[in-house]
């Protein structure tokens, strides 16, 4: 069974109790139902026994729903305070910030200097400890759902939200935009990676590294490419699109570069285009060259001006940055 | 009336009978072979899937966004020609699969890095599109 989106699958403590609730509250709604319908089928009964309705006004009608709600909310009440504190202190946070129709993704970078290593649609995390999304939106309101470890949070325009997230397991688990955005909100995915704290370590540390240097004749024709057809405008590659050359061919407005996602290590991803198409160089050229065919309505615009050889070049170079 | 007790209607009847029989029978009996050598087109439907063609074209029992960066497959099986060009037979189809640059130089479609095996089952898909 495919369990990487679902809440009957619970990998956190977080979805653990809510996972609880749910069955809780399904069970006992259906037995009591079942009861509400026995009598009522008993009532029906052409030769019923006569019953006293005081009893079953105050019994059933006030003092049954009065005990059984009042255990529901004492119980929900003392698991909701096991619920993880939603608070930055003691977690490694993470920035996410909700786009129309991804989500970029901020983590500070440990060697400190206050600088931020951006990443996007996936959201890597160590195994086991308390993280802190810190999260907002740039332009309508998101909301983050990664039903198998934790609740939904709305993200806000100018406003910063936050959600504790932990996974007891290692694995990959998949959300979604649970807020509905636009156009594409349906394709408005991404994982959750959990991995051991030393694994995680190293991914961190390669995704600091600057893009990886285009050392082939192809690779080199695509990063050309990349920067003659001015995807800089939107999209940043770390040491390529920041280079002296780059800023020569157009100067840089504030800000633009972060329209579209951070490409530094795009080829390291699972997916392109926010969990709509697997990564790899076929679906890097389709997406490349019409956007707009495989997610109507998305910001990049198509390039079907490129001939065969540029843009198989591109998509090679692209898959190249791991 | 009973139309049985006529002779002439009754051997009509064994001949309808048994018309429906073969009727019935070629409609249970296996799809056609496989216009590939060992390729199996239901391998090659999962594998056309897994590889994400739909990105980029629009193909029949294929699930993906139906991208129309590439051409409709949708007749792929009666074409005939491959990117406009090269005869529509399985070898070539296999080598095009495998390597679209090297057979159709200039083109838009990548490598993807498929095997030899794999093109094989996809050719075979292919040529179920009609």
């Amino acid at each position: 069974m495919n369990d990487i989106q679902s809440v009957l699958h619970p990998a956190g403590l977080d979805a653990a109790i809510i996972h609880q609730f749910s069955w809780v509250l399904f069970v006992g709604g259906t037995v009591i139902f079942l009861f509400v319908m026995a009598l009522l089928a008993l009532g029906m009964r052409r030769a019923a026994r006569p019953i006293r309705p005081a009893v079953w006004i105050f019994g059933a009608g006030i003092a049954f729903p009065v005990i059984v709600l009042t255990a529901l909310l004492a119980w929900s009440t003392w698991r909701s305070a096991q619920l993880a504190p939603q608070t930055s202190h003691n977690a490694m946070t993470i920035s996410v910030t909700g786009k129309m129709w991804w989500w970029e993704v901020r983590y500070r970078d440990p060697a400190g200097g206050g600088r931020e290593i951006i990443g996007a649609n996936e959201i890597y995390i160590p195994v086991g400890e308390t993280i802190y999304l810190g999260l907002t939106a740039s332009d309508v309101i998101h909301s983050l759902w990664v039903p198998s470890l934790a609740g939904k949070r709305d993200m806000i325009p100018g406003r910063v939200t936050g959600l504790t997230l932990r996974a007891d397991k290692a694995g990959t688990y998949r959300g979604q935009c649970a807020e509905y955005c636009g156009a594409q909100h349906a394709n408005m995915a991404f994982h959750v990676i959990a991995l051991p704290r030393p694994e995680f370590d190293a991914w961190l540390a390669r995704q600091a590294q600057p893009a990886a240097p285009a050392d082939t004749t192809v690779l080199q024709r695509g990063r050309d490419a990349f920067l003659e057809q001015r995807c800089q405008a939107c999209h940043t590659i770390r040491g390529v699109t920041d280079s002296a050359a780059a800023l020569q061919m157009a100067t840089p407005i504030a800000d633009t570069s972060r329209l579209g996602p951070d490409l530094t290590h795009v080829g390291s991803r699972r997916h392109i285009a926010a969990g709509t198409l697997k990564n790899h160089t076929g679906t890097l050229a389709g997406w490349i060259a019409d956007p707009q065919s495989i997610k109507p309505g998305v910001f990049m615009p198509p390039s079907q001006e490129l001939d065969g050889e540029t843009l198989r070049a591109m998509a090679t170079y692209l898959e190249h940055l791991k | 009336m009973n139309i049985c007790t006529y002779p002439n209607h009754r051997r009509v009847l064994h001949g309808g009978a048994m018309l429906l029989c073969a009727l019935l029978a070629s409609a249970c009996s296996k799809p056609p072979p496989s216009r590939v050598d060992g390729g199996d087109p239901e391998r090659g439907r999962l594998l056309v899937q897994q590889y994400q063609c739909a990105a980029c074209h629009f193909i029949p029992e294929v699930q993906g966004p139906a991208g129309d960066a590439g051409p409709s497959l949708q007749y792929m099986g009666r074409l005939s020609y491959i990117a406009g060009g090269i005869p529509n037979q399985p070898d070539n189809m296999i080598r095009f699969l495998q390597n679209p640059p090297q057979v159709k130089p200039g083109t838009l479609m990548p490598a993807l890095g498929i095997s030899e095996e794999e093109a094989r089952h996809m050719a075979a898909f292919m040529y179920t599109l009609k």
